[in-house]
């Protein structure tokens, strides 16, 4: 009879996320996939600045916790130095498409060997509920109080998208964590960014739509429904480069 | 300073272009592959210390090199990595300034360099070289002495020493210290427990306090154990000269012409500006009667020397800022002026 365990790669610890978070979700995806592909002790982890920046207390694998945004910098320069290692980033919306633009641009035009796992949750969870580059127009944010786009705060910038039209990369795909077939088709993404590189094909990255009720000011049932019938509407899922 | 990092087996660096300091990346965009390193030209200077900050964690004597400008830039990475505790050598041959300033030599960012620059409490070991020979010979040091203290090593230099040429010996590489194991590194975790590499402290019980206090302690360590410094003429000088870097090298031409004229003049050159070196400066106020600050900078490195001194002395001062540099003629010129005990100290010495 098959057991529900805990992956190797998930240390015995109670995580600091909040009820309904998609973290947790995409935590134990990450944590399955290097147990199967039986690369934990080969594998060193960056954290980034944001909610998840205490993923190292969770991670059972080498890790090192980045500043704002230059995670795929750090990645580059262990990856250059240990080409043998598996190396990847974790990344929210704030850290990998604002502060971190360059860095993410730049890492995957290089077609840096690494794989990029994007938590897009369209918000700044860590500090309160700002306004991200990923926020849709009209959502309401601590920073954006009669919704994005009503005083000149632009749009959200797919990140998918724009990074598929760089040579650079190698695989990119937009999935979710807010129903049961998403998290499935998130976890068939990130086994097949952590495949790529282990077979030194390049810049891989899932971008993920994920929940933050407590920022969103949702209840955890409203904050799936918020993901199926908002956010995908911005951010269509699916392949956007795989090569 | 380039073929000195690759000889003491500086394996990754990254970098951006800017004047005056684009010979080292072109130098070593050929030759670190060659001797089978890394080098990537970085989007910017904030990506290229974070590469450093991430191949150092994974083992390699890492490098970056900018000027001012650059600098400024990277100080949130060199943040992390002294906090970090992470070796990593830095040069900054600098320009001036304040804002895009110009590329002429300047000695501008002392007080960036030796004091912090960067948030936190933090401290770079920080080497000031005035020849190439010496720029040469301190970069190897310094890939010693930051995987030795676990620390970032800043070479301070400056346009004219980063674009002068003259005779140089490439001498081979000897470490000079016994170096620990390298027990942080990221590796992968076979066989052992994961290591993680971090600058947040949250936790009361393993606290940010205590790892304050941690870094505190090796900087007093460095401070009791490192002090470079040239002392040229001072025995007998009445008047003694402090410049380092390149105003140093020119202030010592003008020791030379003095000497020539029956002028009691020394030099106190400090070679490691952090650690100051401190001892020189407390004998020189107890023997000269004045001392007179030479820098490429508007009043920045005389505050170490009036600390250092404890202000036993009047000290003069003779610097600006923006690209300009000293006359040697200039110097003696002043010296000839400077009256013993002319102005007041700023403080009396209790002995």
């Amino acid at each position: 009879m098959a057991t529900f365990t805990r992956p190797d790669t998930l240390k015995d610890q109670i995580t600091h996320y909040c009820p309904g978070c998609g973290h947790g979700i995409a935590h134990r995806i990450v944590a399955e996939v290097i147990d199967e592909l039986g690369i934990r002790e080969k594998t060193i982890g960056t954290a980034p600045v944001g909610c998840a920046v205490l993923m190292y207390d969770y991670f059972n694998v080498d890790m090192i916790e980045c500043a704002h945004g230059r995670a795929p910098a750090v990645a580059t320069g262990i990856k250059r130095v240990q080409p043998d290692k598996i190396v990847f980033t974790y990344q929210g919306d704030g850290d990998l498409a604002a502060i971190g633009t360059a860095e993410t641009i730049h890492a995957a035009n290089r077609g840096e060997n690494i794989t990029v796992i994007f938590i897009n949750n369209a918000i700044y969870g860590m500090t309160g509920g700002q306004m991200a580059p990923t926020t849709i127009c009209g959502q309401p944010t601590t920073t954006t109080p009669d919704g994005r786009g009503a005083h000149g705060e632009g749009g959200p910038i797919r990140v998918c998208e724009l990074l598929s039209n760089l040579d650079g990369t190698c695989y990119l795909e937009r999935t979710a964590v807010s129903t049961p077939k998403d998290v499935l088709a998130t976890r068939r993404a990130i086994k097949k960014a952590f495949e790529n590189q282990i077979a030194g094909k390049g810049f891989s990255m899932v971008e993920v739509l994920s929940m933050c009720p407590t920022d969103w000011k949702l209840s955890t049932q409203k904050s799936l429904e918020f993901v199926n019938n908002d956010l995908k509407k911005v951010f269509p899922l699916g392949v956007y480069k795989d090569r | 300073m380039a073929e000195a990092a690759v000889r003491a087996g500086c394996t990754f660096f990254a970098g951006y272009p800017i004047t005056p300091q684009n010979e080292v990346p072109e130098y070593l965009s050929w030759r670190l592959p060659q001797a089978g390193g890394v080098f990537v030209q970085a989007e910017s200077e904030v990506a290229a210390i974070n590469m450093i900050f991430g191949s150092s964690a994974a083992g390699a004597r890492s490098m970056t090199s900018s000027s001012s400008p650059g600098v400024s830039l990277k100080q949130e990475g060199i943040s992390y990595i002294a906090g970090a505790e992470l070796p990593c050598v830095i040069a900054n041959v600098q320009r001036g300034g304040p804002g895009l300033g110009n590329i002429r030599a300047s000695q501008g960012d002392y007080f960036q360099a030796v004091k912090g620059g960067g948030h936190g409490d933090y401290k770079l070991i920080v080497l000031g070289p005035a020849y190439v020979q010496e720029l040469y010979d301190l970069t190897m040091r310094a890939f010693d002495w930051a995987d030795y203290y676990r620390n970032p090593v800043m070479i301070l230099s400056d346009g004219i020493l980063g674009q002068i040429a003259e005779p140089l010996e490439l001498t081979p590489y000897t470490p000079i210290v016994k170096l620990p194991p390298k027990d942080y590194i990221l590796t992968g975790c076979a066989g052992r427990t994961p290591r993680v590499v971090k600058t947040l402290f949250l936790n009361p019980a393993d606290g940010l306090v205590h790892h304050n206090d941690h870094l505190q302690e090796k900087y007093r360590r460095i401070e009791h154990e490192l002090s470079l410094c040239e002392e040229y003429e001072t025995a007998d000088a009445d008047i003694i000269i402090a410049a380092y870097g390149m105003s140093g090298r020119i202030a010592k031409g003008a020791v030379r012409k003095a000497r020539r004229k029956g002028l009691k003049v020394g030099l106190i050159r400090p070679i490691t500006l952090w650690p100051f070196p401190k001892e020189p400066f407390v004998r020189a106020a107890r023997t000269a009667s004045k001392m007179l600050v030479v820098e490429m900078s508007c009043g920045q490195f005389i505050e170490d020397v009036k600390l250092a001194s404890e202000c036993a002395v009047p000290v003069e001062f003779f610097g600006k800022g923006g690209g300009w540099y000293p006359m040697d003629t200039d110097i003696l010129e002043i010296v000839e002026s400077m009256q013993p005990c002319r102005s007041a100290p700023c403080a009396t010495r209790k002995d």
